[in-house]
């Protein structure tokens, strides 16, 4: 098939059994790749009311049309799978060059069900593919790991790994690859732990099958032509993600002290140009990526290396901290990566403990005698190391910060934040309306990289409730995950802002297969309203107050700051979601109604 | 002319190899291009890229004259006269002559297209006149 490895890979790891499929060719028409076949394969395949940590759940890793592909960023892989933070639908994307060594392998996508009896790795090579022993290397870390599988095979191969947050079941554990990229949210990781698999390796050497070469040839070329001639290219590149850092503080989004503000007065050590003058050793690009976001650090402080830190880690483990030294941030970030658990999720876990500390809700006695005060570095690592080990104060916190504060009580719960129990990433959203609702409406909790509407809420004014806030939070949610069903990455047409249109004849040349814009935002209205669907089935009674976002955004407006004092009402919360109902042709409890089931031709895939 | 690379610019990202194997073979398959990206990680943390400098040692000792000189001043293997013998590999002081009987039926080698130049966003490859060797 034109675009796909065109096979599906099934390891049972109760029996060891090992197949393969023909990848469907009405699967990939309907839901094209990527994290579309993820939640068809999760509603299809994984029972209601499974375990995410039973013999039921499954894990579904899948490349896309654009993965290993001469098209910017095509190196994107979606892992899906019922989430263990949340109990609801889990789809992380990791940059590097897996999905790329999946195509080449032949794959499209890899189901892993079952449990294993034993700790083991999947081999892939092409047609060789084997389980293999890993009792080895159960306990060791995601660095160490990588390590000796590139020693052991070579550099051709790739490698995604678990550390001991995945083998401990820490509810956030990561999936690592390539030295610091991460399927990183939802807990992936501690699916990957419960099924006993410690790493997938994975080599293939075919090439991927194209409608007509000579015109992909061409698209792709115009495609990398457009970034290298981006006026952002430059400044993008040189400092990543963390290029945000500066504009958050500025307009107060940068969260700070568990999200009780949304600047930092230590912000400005935090930036991008200080990051890069400090610690930065290269760029570090994912597979066919003309701007590279990646940077690969070094702290001579605490002599590590490090890829990232990337903006949100900064903003978690830093700001969020209270913490303003990028070097003890590189650290913390070295240590969550090869503990192998999600920065966003352990900065916001930690920033919520500190604020009990410092509330006398947890005292030294709940802390193994760690002063867990705001700016403390050494608590921090500390802290990270118990968490992945679920020891004393990290067995709470592994738990994520829903179900912690529940068990802690004492009003901790208004201060936890987070969506659907997922926590939040670093956008503080007092008063940014767009960015609030598209983190109280997003399909995995409250992340940011469906809907990055914050510009918006600058340009058309934060405080306003207007359709066309929604109505934009709406479209962003359809069309930017497009990327993640495509197996690429959105970063070149966010921030690069290359014409879309580009990628419309590049896609037709590598599968055959015409399709607009228009018609692949239909495609990520499907999938939004199936992955909604998910929710629902999997949650007794799930409905509007699960797109509740934490009290603290309606109810503590930040005492400093550039938006100090200004806070979004509880009726314009109220208001966004009845908006966004209407507009998703959704009820008033926020479900799909059967008639917009119907229009969109999903009714099957959801009985 | 030949083509050149600052490896500190390259970040691994491979659209180069990519490239490159869809101008010598029509595929897309990097294990079929003719650079070489050898990532160092996780210390020092450095990407170290080799591409063909043109010298023709290669040329000099293949038996069926498969890899011949174009008006550019590029030497390119011609497929259908490669006997897959395996003396130019050896022979290349870059480790760019390639030779992978299960992925294709010929040896291979950069023949300055410059494709991989052109996709290349951190400019970390290049194409100028072969420099004097100065002593």
């Amino acid at each position: 098939m034109n675009g796909y490895g065109g096979q599906i890979l099934r390891v049972d790891l109760s029996s060891g059994k090992i197949s393969k499929e023909l990848t469907p060719t009405q699967l990939a028409r309907d839901l094209i790749g990527g994290r579309g076949f993820g939640i068809y394969f999760l509603l299809k395949e994984v029972p209601k009311g499974a375990d995410p940590l039973g013999p039921d759940n499954k894990m579904f890793i899948s490349s896309g049309p654009i993965s290993g592909m001469l098209i910017p960023g095509g190196g994107k892989c979606d892992w899906t799978t019922k989430a263990p933070l949340t109990g609801g639908y889990a789809s992380s994307s990791m940059g590097g060059h897996f999905s790329a060594e999946m195509k080449y392998a032949g794959l499209d996508s890899i189901i892993l069900e079952g449990i294993s009896p034993k700790p083991v790795y999947l081999f892939i090579d092409n047609d060789k593919i084997e389980l293999r022993d890993a009792s080895d290397l159960w306990g060791q870390g995601t660095i160490a790991v990588e390590k000796m599988f590139k020693e052991k095979f070579g550099e051709e191969y790739q490698i995604a790994v678990i550390g001991p947050g995945g083998e401990n079941l820490v509810s956030y554990a990561c999936i690592n690859h390539d030295y610091g990229r991460q399927a990183g949210r939802g807990g992936v990781g501690a699916v990957m732990g419960s099924k006993k698999v410690k790493a997938i390796v994975i080599h293939g050497t075919n090439s991927i099958p194209v409608a007509d070469t000579q015109a992909y040839r061409t698209a792709g070329k115009a495609l990398y032509k457009a970034c290298k001639d981006a006026e952002g290219l430059k400044d993008w590149t040189r400092y990543g993600t963390v290029i945000t850092e500066i504009w958050c503080d500025e307009v107060g989004a940068l969260p700070t002290r568990n999200f009780s503000a949304g600047s930092f007065e230590g912000g400005k050590n935090l930036s991008g140009p200080v990051m890069r003058e400090k610690i930065v050793v290269t760029d570090k690009g994912c597979f066919g990526c003309p701007s590279p976001c990646g940077k690969y650090s070094r702290s001579k402080k605490y002599g590590i290396s490090v890829e990232g830190p990337e903006y949100e880690t900064v903003g978690l483990l830093g700001s969020n901290l209270g913490i303003d030294d990028i070097e003890a941030v590189a650290k913390a970030n070295l240590l969550c990566d090869d503990l192998g658990i999600d920065t966003i999720t352990a900065g916001n876990a930690i920033g919520w403990a500190m604020e009990c500390y410092e509330k006398g809700i947890l005292t030294r006695k709940d802390t193994d005698g760690l002063e867990l005060k705001f700016g403390k570095v050494e608590e921090t690592f500390t802290v990270i190391e118990k968490i992945a080990r679920r020891e004393g104060i990290g067995a709470l916190l592994s738990e994520g910060v829903k179900r912690a504060s529940r068990k802690i009580g004492k009003g901790s719960e208004k201060f936890a934040i987070h969506v659907k129990g997922m926590e939040q990433s670093a956008y503080a959203t007092h008063n940014a309306t767009a960015m609030l609702l598209a983190y109280m409406t997003c399909d995995v909790g409250a992340h940011h990289n469906r809907a990055w509407a914050i510009t918006y809420d600058i340009q058309v004014g934060r405080e306003k409730v207007v359709p066309e806030k929604v109505a934009r939070v709406i479209w962003l949610q359809n069309f930017r995950p497009m990327f993640d069903v495509l197996g690429g990455c959105r970063l070149q047409w966010v921030e690069l802002n290359i014409d879309r249109e580009l990628y419309v004849p590049a896609l037709e040349a590598i599968t055959g297969i015409h399709r607009s814009w228009e018609d692949m935002e239909k495609v990520g209205e499907r999938i939004w309203n199936l992955t909604r669907m998910y929710w629902a089935r999997e949650n007794e009674g799930f409905g509007r107050a699960w797109d509740m976002p934490s009290p603290r955004f309606y109810q503590e407006p930040p005492k400093t700051g550039p938006n100090k004092g200004q806070i979004t009402k509880l009726e314009d919360v109220n208001l966004l979601l009845d908006m966004y109902y209407e507009q998703r042709r959704w009820d008033a409890n926020g479900l799909p109604k059967p008639e917009t089931l119907v229009e969109l031709g999903i009714q099957e895939l959801v009985v | 002319m030949r083509l050149y690379v600052d490896s500190a610019k390259c970040s691994g990202c491979n659209a180069c190899r990519v490239a490159c194997s869809l101008n010598l073979f029509g595929e897309s398959n990097p294990k079929k291009s003719a650079l070489v990206i050898e990532p160092h990680f996780p210390e020092p943390g450095i990407y170290n890229v080799k591409v063909c400098t043109q010298c023709g040692d290669c040329a000099k000792v293949c038996p069926t004259e498969a890899i011949k000189l174009d008006e550019k001043g590029a030497y390119f293997v011609d497929f259908a006269e490669c006997n897959l013998c395996e003396a130019c590999v050896p022979e290349c002081p870059e480790g760019v002559m390639f030779l992978r009987a299960e992925l294709a039926n010929t040896a291979w080698k950069c023949d300055l297209c410059g494709d991989c130049v052109s996709v290349c966003g951190t400019s970390a490859l290049w194409i100028a006149e072969i420099e004097a060797v100065t002593a």
